[in-house]
């Protein structure tokens, strides 16, 4: 945006294209002309490295598309006819099936990048809400795409997640209803989960797009969380960031390609290698990693948990726990008004850094409960782990920004703390 | 580059985190056996993966499907063509309609798919008092486990063990087996079948059957044996994707390299 003067393009194609639609100007000046902090490290890399996840998964969406089935008597072996009999289908579902997880570990770092710098604070709120829309639809597109292969896991999967909203009050039956397209998880619904998954990625993108018109108005975010004040605290987008995004996405491509050829099942359950059937519950059923933080939380409002005694008599556990998991996601959409601090980066916030760095584990412990079946010292951890979560957001988060001292703050980016007396 | 790697260590506790979630139906945890395909350079043991293939038409395909594979998928093993149309046109397929509009009977071809001992579900478990002996086609991958104890499951399939404990268990199984141990009638112990009380008997026993290649067919053995099928039959891409993987890495290492080059020199005049 800050105005770099219009490119004069050598090539005369590119020339005359552009004076009849500027897209060379526009690239330029968002790419070339864009300029960054000159002080990104490489947790600046990983919205780059998310954004090459979705391409590659609308990519290997789109050919596994060519040769799947959404039909229940045929998904499961048309996934498998692809594994087996489509010249390197099983490198494509692979790909698609990891890449689902690597997904979400970007973007799980990208998010606590922006907890742990401030990004989300004045003036990138919208970035930031954006992106708490995109982690949304990214759970709905993982989740619908998991039923896609109709194995046990999905069956079961969909079963419990979608029979939740049936804890919703007046509608929640009605909403049940149009999801299954019928009485219980069927034909319908596989129907309709593929549609759906096929569509959602692409609203994504568009998010995605917006999301990246955002940024390119306020600029990027920085570890110092300070402003830069002139050119010498930058440098261009392109070619600088682009050479240290591309060492971050070779390294994760690495990452990717790893488990998609030496263990391309790690990250599923191997019950999903089971065809559905309606007739044999699974002993556990335990949704895809990613969701686990919020299982937990949804499963630690049960008729005993402390969490739930004091609103029992509003509501029952089932909808507190529905209701809850859903806040959960939701507060982080608000998180820009619930941190009272004018300080952006935890570098300058000794108490704040540890209560995010706490939080962090918390969601990690959190997701570690979830995939343990709902018994003995479990709950009762996963009762205080929500309750911490919730803490944090609603209390410590708004309370710390108040009463903290925070360390004095660089003059600029150029120049160290110490020479902050200007 | 700290904070990179900080960031790294975050990915490696998500890994962590999936393993947590992947608790499968918990059994007695399988001895870890050495098997062919492990590592990054595993390949199927071809004679052992025949030799299961022979114990697997002999045995347990009297009563235990293999759906997905189809008769031409055994050249993988080392079979000929001509192997192969023999095995085939031992089964017989319903085919049609003909002319006539009516079904017939036929025996089987190379691209037909296994053809399994029971018409569905029902006639399975009817032959079997209830009980229904599993589709093979993918049991190896929907048994592997090792699940639920986070470092061991962790560093197993960083070691590319993959799905190898689901061969573990199925080898096992087979070699679990006692009869001195009380248990409901109509049922068998079993050691490592989650309960213990497993409805099928046991289906080996010393010399079941005679080895083309002459192994002395010991329970150990043909247990191995079935065990190196069964876990090619669920993953038959395996050394495809092992050796394929191998030259992406290498690749995605030298590109590495060159993109870290490459972004030094950029960065070599920024002052921080
Ligand atoms: C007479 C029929 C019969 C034969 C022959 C037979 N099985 Fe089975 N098998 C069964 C039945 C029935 C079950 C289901 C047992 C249960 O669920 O309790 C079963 C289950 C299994 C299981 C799955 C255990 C689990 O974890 O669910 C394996 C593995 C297995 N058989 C291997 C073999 C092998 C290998 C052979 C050949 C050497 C074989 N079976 C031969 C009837 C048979
Ligand atoms: C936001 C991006 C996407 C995510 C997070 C995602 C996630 C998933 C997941 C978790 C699965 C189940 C994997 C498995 O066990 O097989 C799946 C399956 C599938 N997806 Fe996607 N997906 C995305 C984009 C797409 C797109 C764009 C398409 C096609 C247009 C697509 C088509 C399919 C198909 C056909 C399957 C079933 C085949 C299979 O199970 O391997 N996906 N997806």
């Amino acid at each position: 945006m800050s105005g770099a003067p219009a490119p004069e393009f050598k090539n005369p194609v590119v020339r005359w294209i552009d004076v009849r639609l500027p897209v060379f100007t526009y690239i330029h000046n968002e790419y070339t002309g864009f300029p960054v902090p000159k002080n990104l490290n490489y947790f600046w890399s990983f919205g780059g490295m998310a954004m090459i996840a979705l391409i590659g998964m609308i990519v290997s969406g789109i050919i596994l598309a060519m040769q799947y089935t959404p039909h229940v008597d045929y998904a499961f072996e048309s996934v498998e006819r692809i594994m087996r009999d489509v010249n390197y289908g099983w490198l494509i579902r692979y790909i698609h099936m990891n890449g689902a997880s690597m997904f979400f570990i970007v973007v799980y770092i990208h998010i606590f990048r922006g907890m742990y710098f401030g990004s989300y604070k004045q003036p990138r709120e919208i970035i930031w809400i954006l992106g708490v829309i995109i982690f949304l639809l990214m759970m709905g597109t993982a989740f619908m795409g998991y039923v896609l292969p109709w194995g046990q896991m999905s069956f079961w999967g969909a079963t419990v997640i979608t029979n939740l909203f049936s804890a919703i009050p007046v509608v929640g039956d009605f909403i049940v209803t149009l999801l299954w397209g019928g009485f219980s998880v069927d034909n319908p619904t596989l129907n309709r989960f593929f549609a759906l998954h096929y569509l959602l990625p692409f609203v994504i993108l568009g998010l995605v797009i917006l999301h990246i018109i955002a940024m390119h108005i306020a600029g990027s975010n920085n570890p110092d969380g300070i402003d830069p004040k002139g050119p010498q605290d930058t440098v261009m987008f392109h070619p600088y960031m682009t050479a240290k995004d591309l060492t971050a996405i070779v390294v994760f491509v690495l990452a990717w390609a790893f488990f998609v050829f030496y263990a391309p099942n790690y990250m599923g359950h191997p019950d999903n290698y089971i065809p559905a059937n309606p007739l044999s519950t699974p002993a556990h059923i335990v949704p895809e990693w990613y969701f686990l933080p919020f299982y937990a939380i949804l499963r630690a409002f049960t008729e005993d948990s402390f969490l739930y005694i004091p609103i029992s008599w509003l509501m029952d556990a089932k909808l507190a726990g529905v209701l809850a998991m859903f806040a959960s996601i939701a507060l982080l959409a608000v998180l820009p008004w619930l941190d009272t601090s004018k300080v952006r980066s935890c570098r300058y916030r000794p108490v704040y850094k540890w209560l995010v760095i706490v939080f962090t584990i918390d969601v990690l412990f959190l997701g570690y409960l979830g995939g343990k079946p709902a018994e003995g010292w479990y709950v009762t951890a996963s009762y205080w782990a929500t309750f911490w979560y919730f803490l944090h957001l609603l209390v410590l988060t708004p309370v710390v920004g108040w009463f903290e001292r925070p360390k004095p703050l660089p003059a600029s980016i150029s120049k160290p703390v110490l020479d902050a007396a200007e | 580059m700290r904070k990179f790697i900080v960031s790294l260590a975050a990915v490696a506790a998500m890994a962590f985190g999936a393993a947590s979630s992947a608790n499968a139906a918990g059994g007695v945890h399988s001895p870890q056996e050495k098997w062919s395909w492990t590592g990054f350079f595993g390949s199927f043991d071809k004679a052992s993966a025949q030799r299961g293939f022979q114990v697997y038409q002999e045995v347990c395909s009297a009563c235990h499907g293999l759906d997905l594979v189809a008769y031409r998928n055994l050249d993988a093993l080392g079979y000929n063509e001509a192997e192969i149309k023999a095995i085939a046109a031992e089964a017989t397929v319903i085919d049609g309609p003909n002319d006539e509009g009516e079904m017939f009977e036929r025996p089987a071809k190379p691209s037909d798919r296994f053809v399994s001992p029971f018409e569905n579900e029902n006639a399975a478990r009817a032959a079997n008092d209830g009980a229904y002996p599993p589709d093979f086609s993918l049991l190896v991958k929907a048994r592997a486990t090792g699940h639920g104890n986070i470092p061991y499951n962790f560093t197993q399939w960083m070691a590319g063990r993959g799905t190898a404990s689901g061969a573990d268990y199925v080898y096992a199984l087979l070699t679990g087996y006692d009869d001195t141990q009380p248990v409901a009638e109509g049922k068998y112990w079993n050691a490592y079948f989650p309960g213990h009380a497993i409805s099928m008997a046991p289906p080996l026993s010393e010399d079941a059957v005679e080895y083309a290649d002459g192994t002395p067919a010991t329970l150990e053995q043909m247990s191995r044996d079935i065990s190196t099928f069964l876990a090619w039959a669920s993953e038959p891409e395996l050394e495809q994707r092992k050796s394929m993987g191998l030259m992406v890495i290498l690749f995605l290492v030298v590109l590495l390299g060159l993109s870290i080059a490459a972004k030094r020199r950029r960065w070599a005049n920024v002052k921080k």
